[in-house]
């Protein structure tokens, strides 16, 4: 937190946990999110984060993470949100959410 | 667990065998409490055995559900009562009450003004939403003058409660006033009325957006997020604006602190002095 640099910070949206309120898009100071065409949360330009926190505070359904990029250890009860979310991606049911989930699933690594 | 900041740590005190997301709409400031709650509870360094979190009736009392202390979900309005039988039985947990407007200023709005006379010491947050959010949106107390809600189409009439002003006046120990958009005052807050001894009132102004907002103008989440943090301002600055200008505006701070010792204190003195001259 006491680095405030863009580009040092990784920035993971739980799919699942999104609501699609748009609280972190609008007031993210560097626009790092963006709604899609569902509604959700997705990280756009993840390099602009400069780690100010908000989206982090401020996300009522505790979806968004920011961790620094260095730190590559995802904590094991995150790690079992994630994880549950990429089950779900493997169902042949969804069709346009695979893609998407899929999509934010690769940003966290 | 020690060095957990933010969302990871929030995870850690979750209850994660309940349905995930809450129950709450998209953009509703109660997850933002919660958050705050936790981060306040962590950041005082107390364990989860040592935390009672009591929750009334209402989409607030959802609240007690998702966190992993001692909790207990009560009748409407008693929340109160039951956290101050808690308190009574045993002095040492730090209990802390989340109830909304409905909750504590409508039906327990006696409980709330008399556990404020008595200055027991539990911590009340009161969710201030300004409607009846969960039972469709019906006016409460505290909704505005002129605002609109469903049983108010044509504008509300009457004069609503202030909050601190009615806990100040029944002698509360701590009254402040924060806001969900303001979150690190807020967790300050928290944190300051489960340390400060006796009745402790944390009122907490959080947007309705599902009832409240869409009927007053406020066409997106995001709206009513820019509301708060447009017209609700800190005291200081507050105190300095012209009447006109007030009138517009919010105050948010902390407006009462002492340091009277709480009810149970008392009791618990008196008890040792019986039993020593007896």
């Amino acid at each position: 937190m006491s680095v405030k640099r863009k580009g040092n910070s990784t920035v993971t949206i739980f799919p699942d946990w999104c609501k699609g309120c748009g609280i972190c898009a609008a007031f993210c100071p560097a626009k790092v999110m963006e709604l899609n065409d569902q509604g959700k949360a997705v990280v756009i330009r993840e390099e602009e984060c400069i780690n100010c926190g908000f989206c982090e505070l401020h996300c009522p359904d505790f979806a968004i993470m920011v961790r620094p990029k260095v730190d590559d250890e995802i904590p094991a009860v995150c790690r079992a949100v994630l994880e549950k979310a990429a089950r779900r991606t493997d169902r042949p049911a969804a069709s346009g959410g695979a893609a998407e989930k899929t999509g934010s699933g690769k940003k966290k690594e | 667990m020690v060095d957990m900041k933010g969302t990871q740590l929030i995870h850690e005190y979750l209850r994660h065998n309940k349905k995930f997301p809450h129950v709450f709409c998209a953009g509703c400031g109660h997850g933002i409490v919660l958050g705050s709650l936790i981060r306040a509870i962590h950041g005082l360094g107390l364990s989860k055995d040592e935390v009672c979190v009591v929750a009334g009736i209402g989409c607030s009392g959802r609240l007690a559900a998702y966190v992993d202390f001692n909790t207990v979900h009560t009748t409407h309005g008693r929340a109160l009562t039951f956290a101050t039988g808690i308190k009574m039985a045993k002095p040492g947990m730090h209990v802390i009450v989340v109830m909304g407007d409905g909750d504590s200023m409508a039906i327990g709005g006696n409980h709330l003004i008399h556990a404020a006379r008595r200055n027991i010491g539990v911590t009340a947050l009161i969710l201030n939403n300004n409607i009846y959010g969960m039972t469709g949106g019906q006016c409460s107390p505290t909704t505005p003058s002129g605002s609109f809600s469903m049983t108010t189409p044509m504008g509300q009439m009457e004069q609503s409660f202030d909050c601190v002003e009615l806990c100040s006046a029944a002698k509360a120990n701590y009254v402040a006033r924060g806001t969900v958009f303001h979150v690190k005052k807020l967790d300050q807050m928290i944190m300051d009325g489960i340390s400060n001894p006796g009745f402790g009132v944390v009122e907490i102004l959080t947007p309705c957006h599902t009832q409240y907002g869409r009927k007053n103008k406020y066409r997106t989440p995001v709206d009513m997020y820019k509301m708060l943090k447009k017209d609700v301002i800190d005291i200081e600055r507050y105190n300095k604006l012209s009447e006109a200008e007030k009138a517009k505006k919010t105050p948010s701070g902390v407006f009462v602190q002492k340091d009277e010792p709480g009810l149970e204190e008392k009791f618990y003195e008196m008890a040792a002095n019986c039993q020593g001259g007896a």
